[in-house]
């Protein structure tokens, strides 16, 4: 079946199966920064953007995705850059493999205009598991970015 | 220690844009689109024989390449462990085998050209198994009357103990000077043992692999691999494919642990392209990371300690059985560290033994987990420690200053115990653990918060802590390799074997480089762990890199310098120590006649006696020197359930001179985490069929960022005079601490003594318990033996 979505901004027409989960669509049309981990929602390195809301893709159904808008880290690469150098100021990106995500639900967090504390702020990104970094230094790289992004 | 301008400076990762911006890295992002979908079939029974199996429906099936079983793979056994060769662990593995021992042991793999029709597949083969009596618990392996690896022609490279009849995988015994007798003259003594768990590492990235036959007709693989030199030795042995023909491309790698320091997916992958041609993939799905890779050794370490009554410890005994599980990989070296990198803190006994046995079961193998062996060890010894301070009734914290290692000073067991054979004496020429004791207990706030204080009805506060060794490297066995080589503009290509796996390897190598070659980072282009491009390399373990890799690196830039200098004379009519080197320019120091060396490459490329710069200097430790860490926990603790919360962890750590501080700090509080982890809920559980209930993310709880309050990182002003600029390792080091220091401060905080990971609130609660109903029953007696 064909579905008719809106990628990073640009209309992109998917060639799927019914049953086909958004993340493998997505690998599959070569947006790399989508990765999977654990295939139980648990881990958060496929997270993506749908309609601005963070949702980890290795659980949601292409088929669903019909007329949304999906953003990929490739669609925000700017801010991503951005992120990347508090992260790489903070010593908070070793293998890089959850960051894509993390950069995902973060952008949300920024468009949402929501204030926050570190301590919501840890909440909030509790499905982003990180197994390198004990999680501090990317808490304060986002501090840093989500301070200057005001 | 002069002054650097790179070395020891604010460096940002030299990839972490690239990697943020979700550009093609990993292993799975470089699989041909066309490639096989690889699926394998997996054990359910812990341990069988397969009788039969019948592939032929499987193959049937349209979209299906092809079947692999025991029947298609020569019968070569081996060993998975990415180790130097000879290695020191047993070759009990065959690629498939017509033997199960766990269950998600390998019997097929199914080639397809999509994933559902391989899974489909997966189904249409049929096995018909004799089922035999698994062994599960591992303190019953050793001589039981059943017999994992009764297999013909499966051997141990040199004499390491192994003995399979037995179900044991190796054996290990050492002792110092008497210690039965210093035991018994001792005038206080302790005896206890203590059981860690099975540890998962959860990599975020499964472990991947693709392959496919270039245009020259070779393999070439790539990898999510700790060691790519290793597993191109390993698959070219196994799978009798000339070494000329492999190659093996390690790509950015998703976190590593320890878990990739093996041989994964790579033997099916490979056997699938080099039958049919095709290229192939298989990235395991998270149940198969959890149920068929590998964890950390589970072990059970007896504990006996001795020292006068004024608290010098005089002896020290420590008996270890280890579950290898069901193949061999890394179980003597990890049993040898528990005590190598654990023992010689305390250095000043008479008489040290450390013994045991290293045994098979049927669950999921065990094998190299950050830390390898110390983790398990340190728990034990640095709880036994706080334990014998009780009975002195000493400070614990005295009562380690008094007897831990410190700089100058050696141990007779760095000679006699290395990684599966003899070791090498050193002497500590960097050890600032004194410094990092006196400053952690400033920054926990010892003084007021030892052992504990009351903060509201049911809450309590208390601290704990743990000291720690680790090494750098493993002398005379592990080399590493780097080629500088300089191109037109003067900028670099810096090639090695190192393996970065996410710790920034790669950033720190290019550092030393750029520093020593007076460059900005920028100008040091790195490409490391390619088996055909970059130089030999034997990975990243065993904390090496820093140390061993970056020894390289500098060796490198110093040859590559005086290379530049002999050029740059050349060029100006002039004798080299007439040239003062200014890293992008040179100086003729008679008249000041400047040469850039964007100038001088640009002229060797060209124009005057044109050639190509490169050099590749290699390096291997002759020493291993270790660092060491000071670990301080504070908990929160709820006295009527048992829970508690980690408020901060402070660790004051000598690595030596930090390459890159951030980075370095980065692998503390990454290792302190997991290493709170292991002490906190993290727990591999079997049922009692041997299949695995921790099969997730659910079920298997890792640390969330809202699960650690703080974490508080400081660096011990030190300095290794054979370290790259000064500098130690420090991959491992972090993880150390936490089990013990957890345990210490949870009896600090309610007198129960927590004597097998994890401290679960359950454990307290019931030795809780425990120790009230023996108050009630006998008075007070302080509470002893193994809490569950």
């Amino acid at each position: 079946m064909k579905i008719e979505t809106v990628v990073n901004g640009h209309k992109r027409i998917f060639d799927i199966t019914p049953d086909e989960l958004l993340a493998d669509t997505l690998k599959r049309y070569d947006y790399t920064s989508v990765r999977k981990g654990c295939d139980t929602t648990s881990c958060g390195v496929c997270t993506i953007l749908v309609d601005g809301s963070p949702v980890p893709s290795c659980a949601y159904l292409t088929a669903r995705a019909e007329g949304k808008e999906i953003t990929t880290v490739e669609g925000i690469a700017e801010e991503a850059e951005r992120l990347a150098e508090h992260f790489g100021d903070e010593g908070a990106d070793q293998c890089g493999f959850c960051n894509p995500g993390i950069a995902l639900s973060v952008h949300a967090l920024k468009l949402s205009r929501k204030s926050f504390t570190e301590e919501n702020l840890r909440h909030y990104l509790v499905g982003h598991l990180c197994r390198c970094s004990g999680y501090q230094s990317q808490i304060k790289a986002i501090q840093r970015y989500l301070g200057d992004a005001k | 220690m002069k002054k650097t301008k790179t070395v020891n400076q604010k460096v940002r990762s030299i990839d972490g844009k690239g990697i943020m911006m979700g550009r093609a890295a990993y292993t799975d992002d470089f699989a041909p689109k066309a490639a096989l979908v690889i699926k394998v079939l997996r054990s359910p029974h812990a341990f069988a024989r397969i009788k039969r199996i019948d592939k032929s429906k499987a193959e049937a099936l349209p979209g299906v390449e092809i079947v692999l079983t025991h029947e298609d793979f020569p019968r070569n056994p081996f060993t998975r462990a990415g180790q130097g060769y000879p290695e020191p662990s047993p070759h009990d593995k065959f690629a498939l085998d017509d033997h199960v021992r766990y269950v998600g042991d390998e019997i097929a793999c199914v080639a397809a050209h999509d994933e559902k029709t391989a899974e489909a597949a997966l189904k249409l083969i049929e096995v018909d198994y004799e089922v035999k009596e698994p062994v599960l618990d591992f303190e019953k392996a050793k001589g039981n009357e059943s017999v994992i690896h009764a297999e013909e022609s499966i051997h141990e490279m040199f004499p390491i103990g192994f003995d399979p009849e037995k179900n044991v995988a190796a054996a290990y015994h050492m002792e110092v000077d008497d210690v039965e007798k210093r035991l018994s003259e001792s005038e206080v003594t302790i005896e206890s043992s203590f059981y860690t768990q099975a540890q998962a590492h959860t990599a975020l990235e499964p472990h991947t692999v693709n392959a496919r036959i270039d245009y020259l007709n070779r393999l070439v693989i790539y990898s999510s691999t700790q060691t790519p030199f290793h597993v191109r030795r390993i698959l070219s042995q196994a799978l009798e494919i000339p070494l000329n023909r492999i190659r093996v491309i390690k790509p950015r790698v998703g976190g590593g642990f320890g878990g990739k320091q093996a041989i994964h997916g790579e033997m099916l992958a490979a056997m699938v392209t080099m039958k049919t041609k095709k290229p192939s993939r298989l990235t395991y799905t998270r149940k198969e990371v959890f149920e068929a890779t590998y964890s950390r050794h589970p072990m059970r370490i007896d504990m006996r300690l001795g020292a006068t009554k004024d608290g010098r410890i005089t002896a020290i005994d420590c008996y270890g059985l280890s579950d290898t599980g069901a193949y061999g990989e890394h179980a003597l070296t990890v049993f040898m560290v528990t005590g190598s990198k654990v023992l010689p803190l305390y250095n000043k006994v008479d008489a040290v033994r450390f013994h045991g046995d290293i045994v098979y079961t049927n669950r999921m193998s065990s094998g190299a987990f950050r830390g390898y062996g110390a983790v398990q060890g340190n728990y034990a010894l640095e709880s036994a420690i706080d334990m014998l301070a009780e009975k002195l009734g000493m400070d614990p914290l005295a009562l380690r200053q008094k007897n831990m290692i410190a700089e100058g000073e050696s141990s007779p067991i760095f000679e006699i115990m290395g990684e599966g054979t003899a070791g090498t004496a050193m002497n500590m020429e960097s050890c600032k653990l004194d410094y990092c004791v006196k400053r952690g207990m400033e920054l926990i706030g010892y003084k007021d918060k030892y052992p504990r204080q009351e903060i509201g009805k049911n809450k309590l506060r208390s601290v704990g802590m743990a000291i720690a060794m680790q090494g750098s490297g493993i002398p005379y066995i592990d080399m590493g390799a780097a080629t500088i080589k300089l191109n037109d503009d003067g900028f670099y290509n810096l090639l090695v074997g190192a393996t970065d796996i996410g710790q920034g390897s790669d950033t720190i190598l290019a550092q030393i480089a750029a520093e020593e070659l007076g460059v900005d980072v920028e100008k040091m282009v790195v490409y490391s762990s390619d088996t055909d491009l970059t130089p030999f390399d034997a990975g990243a373990y065993a904390s090496s890199t820093t140390y061993v890799s970056g020894n390289a690196v500098w060796k490198a830039a110093k040859t590559m310098k005086e290379r530049l200098i002999a050029e740059a004379a050349r060029s100006l009519g002039v004798e080299p120590e007439d040239i003062e080197f200014q890293g992008t320019s040179f100086k003729n120091k008679k008249d000041d006649e400047e040469l850039t060396l964007s100038d001088l490459s640009n002229t060797l490329f060209y124009n005057d006696d044109q050639k190509q710069l490169s050099v590749t200097e290699s390096y291997y430790g002759t020493k291993s020197p270790p660092p060491f860490m000071a670990g301080f926990v504070e908990i929160e603790i709820d006295k009527e359930t048992g829970e508690y919360e980690v408020i901060d962890y402070v660790s004051v750590v000598d690595c030596g001179v930090t390459i890159n501080p951030k980075l370095a700090q980065g692998q503390i509080e990454g290792g302190v985490v997991q290493g709170l982890g292991m002490a906190m809920t993290e727990d591999v559980k079997i049922a009692a069929n041997g299949k695995l209930i921790t099969a997730d993310f659910l079920n298997y709880k890792i640390p969330t960022g809202k699960d650690i309050r703080k974490l508080t990182t400081e660096f011990a002003e030190s300095y290794e005079k054979s370290g790259p600029y000064g500098a130690k390792s420090v991959g491992e080091i972090g993880i150390d601490t936490p089990p013990a220091a957890i345990a210490n401060a949870v009896y600090n905080a309610l007198g129960v003594r927590i004597k097998s990971l994890p401290v679960t609130p359950e454990k307290i609660l019931s030795a809780l318990k425990e120790k009230n109903g023996k108050h009630h029953m006998m008075g007070m007696r302080s509470h002893d033996g193994r809490n569950l």
